[in-house]
């Protein structure tokens, strides 16, 4: 059986998050040589491509959960994983935090939870032990809780460096090619997209914010997508030295709350809101929500209030009905279903793909693991590590806030997985993301990428 | 960490923009000729180099010139010092020790004096809380100006302008030279912030209406700008303009990060460096002039200004400076957004030929006060608009000039 393209059918991952391409990695080194379809201009256009970049133990999850186990697994691959492919690892540590009596009162429940759930290290500490280490926080810090194995990532080079090694090991990647429906016959998928027909062997749903449409392919959706907005706030370089760890707030049943910490891109995060939203695709900032983000963090960290903002953005999660992730294997449709990743999915995905992996084996084809997979690095993006510009033989700087060099520009608009429009090339290579936000750079990055970009920046009908 | 290995020379001056050329012409009239002016662009002139309309140049070239000519015109002048392009500075150390990276790789600069030039940028729709998407399409004056006379480039066709300063203006003669339409131009306060004939000329010469009491509610559009919702301030009116791009001019903000990263003391009101009237940090290894520490000004003015640092800097590699010493901080209040100096070293004389640079934090009238203590020092009603230079002359202060001075703006 051919496709469009001509070639057999395989395995189709649906959508390009950082989910998917970690299924879609795990399968490719499984032996499947899979097909990844992602609608958006690059990978990294929906859910994944706004999040606080938290790489977390799930201290305070309660009880056993899919979502528990699969982040613990992709927890301990990232560990294992990380130096080989280049990818950072900031170790932050977290500390909840309690501003009142009566916060003060729920620590201990904190800890009890964390240690339950296996996190042994996490304790309370008092008012002195906490400005002692966050000499930062306002003065009147009641009492916190230390979460020492908390770190924080680059939520974009990984997801990047997954699609990689995925295209290294016989996997494909199609962007702009959006699944909009399907027809199962003799065993086979044939999928209707934008592009053309495709066939596949089976279908594993990673479609994040579409997720619930795109099981409508399959079957009537058991899940429905909530879209749940967060919005952040990003400090400049130089307000980063104000926190050591993840300042948290006492979490409630969805979420974490507006915490203020690090970014291994050497800024400072505020952020995110949690607001239901019906549209999937668009997450706009409110000026008046800012506006709330802010106080909060000048409630925590009074000293922000000496700092620019460099950034504002808007995030979606792919939430549900459900508390927990929903992945599950329809063997007799050879379909594979992933829904449900709210944002502890940056740190479950590789935990995600081994289960999905699991499912396959069990209930839709064998596997034929690569013996000695190839393995790809990414350019590190990281400013607590060594950054091209440090370094001879790069180019001048081209991006002077990120401090981004023109091989970096250059490299990024090359290889296996080019970046095709600014949005892309902005998270491969933080360019017109720091705080002038392209006053000194956008025409110098319209220049360079002019020729890569379907849509030139400079032509008026930028995408 | 010390300057041992590093390449030494009197004075490195970073940025090659009006002040720091301003300064290194005027070292040169001054016979400091081991000097380096380190720039991080493709190209010295700063600003300057991207404004393609004219006026510029009259005080100082007295001659009426396009910014790209004004650039060349100061790099001429400072002909004498060597200027490294393509370098950046990554890190400033006690004692006037500079880390640069450049294309070929990083090395270090130990100067006897060392000065912060960097200039300004716009504050970014981000800054500013905007509501709405974020698409392509909203930028500052200089990356519109840099597409259009850098590039030759045309990024959009129908635009709406937010704010009203001086360079809200530069933004909309270079739109008309780029052959893009300006739509109008949106200021929050009941009047411009640049010289009232502006409006006038924008009025009756380009036809762009300037919506005064409205505000930039929230910009739409999916990966273009498609439109921009604004809000009358005074009866909360909403009205949408279609349009694909959105300039948000002004509002200056300091480019001191590398500052604030290191040892130098920073004034929390201008967000640039804390000199004294010498223009000399807390560091006295350490100038800083320019806009960095008082966004903004001309580029004439920042010139003038390099050319008089120049003058302190040679004074001080004689040995002829007072010590770097506050005899008198200003402390500044209510809607005074940064005084600068904000101390004076040695005393202060009543001949001082220098004066404070104020800024208010919004639009003021009222009376502008100096006290000492509990005492009136000096006062004078002023008239202030935000972004908006106004000065005390420094004499006025000088009888009580070893007290801490506070200058406050208090509204009618």
């Amino acid at each position: 059986m051919k496709d469009a393209q001509g070639t057999s059918a395989r395995v189709v991952v649906v959508g390009a998050g950082v989910v998917g391409c970690a299924v879609f990695r795990r399968l490719a080194l499984a032996g499947l040589k899979p097909l990844l379809l992602e609608r958006g201009a690059d990978i990294l256009s929906g859910a994944s491509k706004a999040n606080s970049a938290l790489f977390h133990t799930l201290y305070e999850a309660t009880g056993s959960s899919l979502e528990l186990s699969c982040v613990r697994a992709g927890y301990r691959e990232y560990m294992e994983i990380h130096e080989r492919m280049n990818l950072p690892l900031l170790k932050t540590s977290a500390m909840v935090v309690a501003w009142t009596d009566e916060e003060l009162a729920r620590l201990p429940a904190v800890v009890q939870d964390a240690h339950l759930s296996g996190v042994l290290d996490v304790r309370q500490m008092g008012a002195a032990e906490a400005l002692l280490r966050e000499p930062n926080l306002a003065p009147d810090v009641k009492g916190a809780v230390l979460v020492p194995g908390e770190y924080v990532i680059d939520p974009w080079s990984a997801p990047l460096a997954y699609a990689l090694q995925g295209i290294a090991n016989g996997g494909e990647v199609r962007r702009n090619c959006e699944v909009r429906g399907g027809a199962f016959e003799d065993g086979v998928w044939r999928l209707q997209t934008n592009c053309g027909s495709v066939e596949a062997s089976a279908v594993i749903n990673c479609a994040g914010l579409f997720g619930d449409l795109v099981e409508g392919i399959c079957r009537e959706s058991h899940f429905t997508i909530k879209p749940r907005k967060g919005q952040f706030i990003v400090f400049d370089k130089a307000a980063a030295g104000l926190v050591n760890a993840t300042i948290l707030p006492l979490a409630n049943k969805y979420t974490k709350g507006v915490l203020v910490g690090r970014t291994v891109f050497g800024n400072l995060v505020l952020g995110p809101t949690a607001e239901e939203q019906e549209d999937r695709e668009t997450a706009a900032v409110d000026g008046d929500v800012l506006k709330k983000i802010l106080a909060l963090g000048l409630r925590m960290v009074p000293a922000l209030a000496k700092y620019d903002i460099t950034a504002t953005y808007a995030g979606l999660r792919p939430a549900t009905q459900f508390s927990d992730y929903q992945i599950e294997a329809l063997p007799e449709r050879k379909w594979i279903t992933v829904a449900g990743i709210r944002s502890s999915g940056l740190t479950g995905s590789l935990g995600i793909a081994t289960y999905v992996a699991q499912l396959y084996a069990e209930h839709i084809g064998p596997l034929d693991p690569i013996e000695d997979p190839r393995w790809v690095t990414v350019p590190n993006l990281s400013e607590y590590r060594a950054r091209p510009y440090q370094e001879d033989g790069c180019g001048e700087i081209v991006c002077h806030c990120e401090r981004v060099t023109r091989g970096e520009i250059e490299a990024a608009l090359e290889g296996p997985l080019p970046a095709r429009d600014l949005p892309g090339l902005k998270r491969r290579t933080r360019c017109m993301m720091g705080r002038c936000q392209g006053f000194f750079c956008s025409s110098r990055i319209a220049e360079l990428s002019a020729k890569s970009f379907p849509r030139p920046l400079s032509s008026g009908q930028a995408a | 960490m010390s300057g041992a290995g590093a390449e030494t020379r009197d004075v490195v001056i970073v940025g090659a923009g009006p002040a720091g050329l301003g300064v290194a012409r005027g070292l040169l009239e001054q016979g400091v000729r081991d000097i380096v002016v380190l720039d991080r662009e493709d190209e010295a002139g700063g600003v300057p180099r991207h404004c393609g309309h004219t006026g510029f140049g009259v005080i100082d070239f007295k001659a009426l010139l396009r910014g790209p000519a004004l650039a060349r015109r100061m790099i001429e002048a400072a002909s004498g010092a060597e200027i490294r392009t393509h370098a950046t500075v990554t890190g400033l150390k006690p004692g006037g020790l500079v880390e640069v990276s450049a294309p070929g790789g990083p090395y270090r600069l130990q100067g006897r004096r060392v000065v912060l030039a960097t200039g300004v940028y716009e504050m970014p729709r981000s800054a500013r809380l905007i509501s709405g998407s974020r698409p392509w399409g909203v930028m500052s004056t200089g990356a519109l100006q840099q597409f259009v006379y850098l590039s030759h480039a045309r990024p959009f066709r129908r635009v709406v302008i937010l704010g009203s300063e001086l360079v809200s203006f530069s933004a909309l003669l270079t739109l008309r030279h780029g052959g893009m339409e300006a739509l109008a131009m949106v200021e929050p306060e009941d009047r411009i912030t640049a010289y009232r004939p502006a409006a006038a000329v924008s009025r009756l010469l380009f036809r762009v209406p300037v919506l005064t009491r409205t505000r930039l509610h929230s910009i739409r559009g999916k990966n273009q700008v498609e439109g921009v919702v604004l809000e009358r301030t005074d009866t909360g009116e909403v009205r949408e303009i279609a349009c694909d791009g959105v300039i948000v001019t002004g509002r200056f903000r300091p480019e001191a990060t590398l500052l604030r990263a290191s040892h130098l003391l920073v004034d929390p009101g201008s967000g640039g460096a804390r000199v004294d009237q010498f223009m000399r940090c807390s560091d006295p290894a350490y100038f800083a002039c320019g806009n960095m520490v008082h966004p903004v000004e001309t580029a004439g003015y920042c010139y003038r200004e390099g050319l008089r640092t120049a003058h302190a800097i040679a004074r001080d590699l004689r040995g002829a400076l007072p010590p770097a010493e506050a005899s008198v901080v200003i402390e500044v209040g209510d809607a005074i957004r940064y005084a600068c100096p904000q101390v004076v070293a040695g005393p202060l004389r009543e001949d001082a030929d220098w004066s404070f640079n104020l800024r208010a934090t919004r639009v003021v009238r009222g009376r502008l006060e100096a006290r000492s203590g509990e005492r009136l020092v000096w006062s004078r009603r002023v008239h202030a608009l935000p972004e908006r230079r106004f000065s005390i002359g420094a004499g006025v202060l000088a009888p009580f000039s070893s007290e801490p001075v506070r200058i406050t703006l208090t509204e009618d």
